[in-house]
């Protein structure tokens, strides 16, 4: 699965653990939430970074105290009409304050590129190489935004604010 | 009148070609059927039982006569000659071949029209009063409002994949237009003590097969809040509301699971929880978008125009005069309605012609200004009261002055089984059948405001829950079946209609509409005593008792 990671590809450091899978002695390793939560010291004792895979349908706050030592953080979209990771996102970024690695796994087409990207991930699974090869491509798609998110881009309105300001200043 | 500035030109011209890009990848085979109908869908794009069906986006139900003109070409050049305007400020191509998609919505594009979220699980198009900004003792323009609102939900980046459709509509006037109680969140502008500018906020409303009218979860939100409250309703939406079931997917199902306080309280949470997130819109920014709104400059006239007096012993102008047209608030102006609903028609259909002669109508006549409403008839925004006896004469030769408006032939029908795949049976001919029944004007104006609204599914696009008299078809051993229902309506006080008795095959239904339109005549107390009323006062079953009788 290709890993594309601040807009560029990327190999993935990370290994995905399943549950009943041994850890690897060093290295960095996603694991599920449960695991995680099962004992989060021990995890987070290891040598070698800690991500873990969050599930769509799980309130965050059992993973908002943990935020600050984790390195990554998974969100799952199961097919490409599960929106329900973007709110998680955003709230991970924009309430929580979370700066690690925001991973986005699943069914991931170019077609949400934008979409995540504007909701704070900045790491993504994608499904086909094709998809992975036009990321950039793809993030130059659009040029205007309507929605203030928690990615910084200025917004229509603002932008019309500004330039009513400038035109006024000017005069 | 808003008008488009370089900003959303290009967003409009950089989301054609991102579809450009997704037909592309689907005709070389690069995405699957299944991956494309998501996408195809965010872009208004169904298929039908024929055809790709092409939805594209009226919002507010304003348009301009270069915009409808735009309809008319696409209408035209890629489709049969004709387009069905739908309950939901849309215009539906049934023709379209999927190759010539991009070509068609560049060509609106370059006049300011879009297909963004008119079908797929996210923000459609935003609806409103179609009488926006002209109807007498409005609060405000809603209008701006909806821009507003039309915007922010546009491509949002954490709302455009939600458990299910989501639908907005809002209102400024007295008389709800826009039906705001049957849609996912109803917005209604009023001021509160304090003279502000806010909202009450409904929500989970919606038809379908599990229909509810909406609840009210905030009686005042102020103007400058309504973006961020809004935002926390998807946002619990977007969470919570199921998934596992398309039909218990609407957020009417969680609003109805929760329990409306329960409900508020999560948004009331995650509202106050939300912080600055920029999304406060104060006097400045709202004054950006209202200014982006252009109105018509309006001569100074007399209340009663001679032209007007002379045309009075036309009786057939008369007529028409009283059906079609409504007082503007402006004096010595008037709103005119354009029935979409000849006798023997298909509700809402307009050909390539009409709207090119309805667009050099509304330049000469309306400054050039088009509306479209929800019951699925056009309307001039802004004429003259000396000109209409004129208009009424072009009109009339467009076939478009049937005096029906808001009549028993003014009927609200889905496509139905002769277009779409979901149904299960035929609209268009019952509507049809019944407008031949009812085709002499002097008995339509005998019985009065008659609401008939026909969906050929549980689906419910033809709204029939709401209609006065509902007809929903049913298939029943392979066979059309109708069931009918009384006493639903969808303004201010908006309520579900009764099921009157057994369904119906195809062939009886006119008869059993026929007998209930009897019935309600001999039963009313006067004249003025409107259907709808007269079984609000006597229930369904003195009604029932009538047409069932002998049936």
């Amino acid at each position: 699965m290709p890993l594309v990671k601040q807009g560029r590809l990327t190999t993935d450091l990370f290994v995905h653990v399943t549950d009943g899978a041994e850890l690897p002695g060093d290295g960095a390793v996603l694991v599920t939430a449960e695991r995680f939560l099962a004992d989060p010291e021990a995890l987070l004792r290891r040598a070698g970074k800690v991500g873990v895979i969050w599930p769509n349908n799980r309130n965050l706050d059992d993973l908002v105290p943990h935020l600050g030592r984790l390195a990554s953080v998974a969100l799952v979209f199961p097919t490409f009409r599960d929106g329900r990771a973007y709110s998680q996102a955003r709230l991970l970024r924009e309430r929580y304050g979370y700066d690690g690695e925001l991973r986005a796994t699943g069914q991931i087409l170019r077609d949400q590129f934008v979409f995540m990207t504007r909701a704070g991930f900045d790491a993504f699974e994608v499904k086909k190489d094709a998809d992975a090869d036009a990321f950039a491509q793809t993030m130059k798609r659009y040029s205007v935004f309507y929605q203030p998110t928690g990615d910084g881009r200025v917004t229509a309105l603002n932008r019309r604010m500004q330039l009513r300001h400038s035109e006024s200043a000017g005069q | 009148m808003y008008a488009y500035d370089e900003l959303d030109r290009t967003l409009i011209n950089e989301r054609v070609s991102e579809f450009r890009d997704q037909v592309k990848r689907r005709l070389s085979g690069e995405l699957t059927e299944d991956e494309f109908k998501i996408l195809r869908l965010q872009n208004g794009v169904y298929l039908q039982l024929h055809a790709y069906m092409f939805r594209v986006a009226i919002p507010y139900g304003t348009l301009s006569s270069k915009q409808l003109r735009r309809l008319a070409h696409v209408a035209r050049r890629y489709d049969r000659g004709y387009g069905h305007f739908t309950t939901r400020q849309n215009i539906q191509f049934n023709w379209i071949k999927l190759a010539e998609l991009p070509d068609a919505l560049a060509d609106l594009a370059e006049v300011g029209i879009h297909a963004m979220q008119t079908s797929g699980n996210n923000m459609r198009n935003v609806t409103s009063d179609q009488w926006a900004g002209v109807a007498p003792g409005e609060i405000e323009d809603p209008r701006i409002w909806s821009e507003i609102i039309r915007q922010h939900t546009t491509l949002h980046p954490e709302f455009s994949f939600l458990p299910r459709k989501f639908k907005i509509a809002i209102t400024a006037a007295e008389h709800d237009r826009a039906a705001i109680k049957i849609h996912d969140i109803g917005l209604r502008l009023h001021k509160n003590a304090d003279g502000e500018t806010g909202f009450e906020v409904l929500v989970g409303g919606g038809l379908g097969r599990t229909p509810f009218i909406a609840k009210t979860i905030k009686p005042f939100v102020s103007g400058r809040d309504i973006l961020s409250y809004i935002e926390a309703i998807l946002r619990v939406y977007n969470q919570y509301g199921r998934r596992d079931n398309i039909y218990k997917a609407r957020i009417k199902i969680l609003v109805h699971e929760l329990g409306i306080e329960k409900f508020a309280k999560e948004v009331e949470e995650e509202w106050k929880a939300m912080g600055d997130v920029g999304l406060t819109l104060d006097h400045t920014a709202i004054e950006e978008v209202r200014s982006r709104f252009s109105y018509p400059a309006y001569e100074k006239l007399p209340h009663m125009p001679d032209e007007l007096k002379q045309a009075a012993h036309d009786k057939l102008f008369e007529r028409w005069r009283k059906n079609s047209v409504s007082a503007h608030k402006v004096q010595g102006y008037s709103i005119v309605t354009l029935s979409l609903k000849p006798v023997g028609g298909p509700p809402g259909d307009a050909t390539a012609e009409q709207m090119d002669a309805v667009a050099d109508l509304a330049d000469k006549y309306s400054f050039g200004e088009i509306r479209v409403g929800h019951e699925q008839n056009l309307a001039l925004p802004h004429v003259a009261k000396r000109d209409l006896p004129v208009l009424f004469k072009a009109l009339d030769r467009l076939g478009l002055a049937t005096p029906n408006v808001n009549l028993v032939t003014d009927i609200i029908a889905c496509p139905g089984l002769d277009y779409c795949s979901l149904a299960n049976a035929r609209s268009i001919p019952i509507a049809q059948e019944l407008t031949r029944r009812f085709a002499n004007h002097d008995t339509a104006d005998l019985i009065g405001r008659l609401h008939i609204n026909i969906s050929g599914c549980i689906n419910a696009c033809g709204h029939h829950h709401v209609g006065h008299i509902g007809i929903l078809g049913v298939e029943k051993n392979g066979e059309e079946f109708y069931q009918i229902t009384i006493g639903g309506r969808a303004d201010e006080n908006a309520q579900l209609g009764t099921l009157i008795g057994p369904a119906v095959p195809y062939a009886e239904v006119a008869d059993v509409i026929e007998d209930i339109v009897e019935a309600y005549l001999a039963l009313r107390d006067r004249p003025e005593e409107l259907f709808v009323d007269t079984v609000k006062r006597l229930g369904v079953e003195p009604i029932r008792e009538r047409v069932y009788a002998t049936r």
